[in-house]
């Protein structure tokens, strides 16, 4: 009773948290961090594009360059890899690996497509001539593109680690952490999208 | 209250939580935050590709808003960005990376923009391009 008493009355200047509290909400809220601060490079590349979009120095111009049926359909196929994600996650709490599983399969097999048309686009690209050393709009160009297209690469790459990992190890609470911080990554990939749709090909277009 | 219940849940993977956790995450949600995008970018592509809107400035306009549409639907729907995930600490994060997103690239646009409609004409290489 004295002891109680005591730590009653015993100030307590910071906030009591159990140790289990943070073990997986604070790597999540920290993964969030690092997005943001990925969120903080890529408006530097924006930023860096936006000020260059006009620096043709007489070479193409994106209106020459850009097949706007392409964009869309390596759009919609990124929008579908978001869903097929959201899929994953909501198998991962539901408890079904096997699902997980299956859903990351279709979305990596979605973010390996995306790449690849990517890739194509910039050879066919290089092929015209259109390099990133033509002009600084094409420098901007390849390089905003090109940090987004490695991304997620890097996201495939992570998937097909996550894929071993469940099949090797099930849904233990470390590999539910990690694909919940594996689907972040990939929604943040295409919220970026977003932007690099809407300013480097449509208002390019226009 | 509710940032304890998500940490826990996360922490633990405790089936009880899962059901108080899974209000992030329903498939409702995610049908619901695709079929949005999907639209938002469907009529983006559509204004640009069909030159239904005849003024440049009005089409871009149009495009950058449905863009930030977008970006606030994905974010709330794939990512749950809200008041009550991790006690508003990942919105917090948000607004703020948002702000300064605005500054960093509105800010060298506006600065460039500057110096080169006050560049003296004569300073130009090429006047007849200005603004290439």
């Amino acid at each position: 009773m004295t002891a109680r008493a005591q730590e009653a009355a015993a100030p307590v200047f910071y906030e009591v948290e159990d140790a289990t509290v943070h073990a997986g909400g604070g790597t999540l809220l920290g993964f969030w961090i690092y997005l943001m601060s990925d969120a903080l490079l890529f408006a530097t590349l924006f930023a860096t594009f936006g000020v260059l979009s006009s620096n043709f120095a007489g070479g193409p111009t994106p209106r020459e360059l850009f097949d706007l049926q392409v964009v869309a359909a390596n759009t919609g196929i990124l929008l579908l890899s978001a869903l097929t994600c959201g899929l994953a996650m909501i198998s991962l709490l539901a408890g079904r690996p096997g699902a997980v599983r299956l859903w990351l399969l279709v979305t990596a097999l979605l973010g390996i497509a995306f790449v690849g048309i990517e890739i194509h686009e910039f050879r066919s690209l290089i092929a015209e001539g259109a390099t990133p050393q033509r002009s600084g709009y094409l420098s901007a160009f390849f390089t905003l593109v090109g940090t987004h297209g490695l991304h997620v690469t890097f996201g495939v790459l992570w998937i097909g680690v996550m894929l071993v990992q469940l099949g090797q190890r099930g849904l233990h609470p470390e590999n539910r952490r990690r694909l919940l911080c594996l689907s972040m990554f990939w929604h943040f990939l295409d919220v970026i999208w977003i932007g690099v749709f809407t300013f480097v090909y449509l208002l390019g277009a226009l | 209250m509710s940032a304890d219940h998500t940490v826990t849940h996360e922490a633990t993977g405790d089936a009880a939580h899962d059901s108080n956790e899974a209000g992030h995450f329903t498939l409702r949600g995610y049908l619901i935050g695709f079929g949005v995008a999907a639209a938002l970018t469907a009529v983006a592509f559509w204004i640009v590709m069909s030159g239904a809107i005849a003024s440049g400035a009005i089409a871009g306009a149009v495009v950058v808003a449905l863009a930030i549409a977008q970006i606030i639907v994905q974010t709330s729907a794939f990512l749950h960005v809200n008041t009550r995930v991790q006690g508003g600490w990942t919105l917090i994060a948000y607004v703020f990376t948002a702000v300064l997103l605005v500054i960093a690239i509105a800010g060298s646009l506006w600065i460039m923009h500057h110096l080169n409609t006050n560049m003296m004409p004569g300073m130009m290489p090429d006047s007849s391009n200005q603004g290439l």
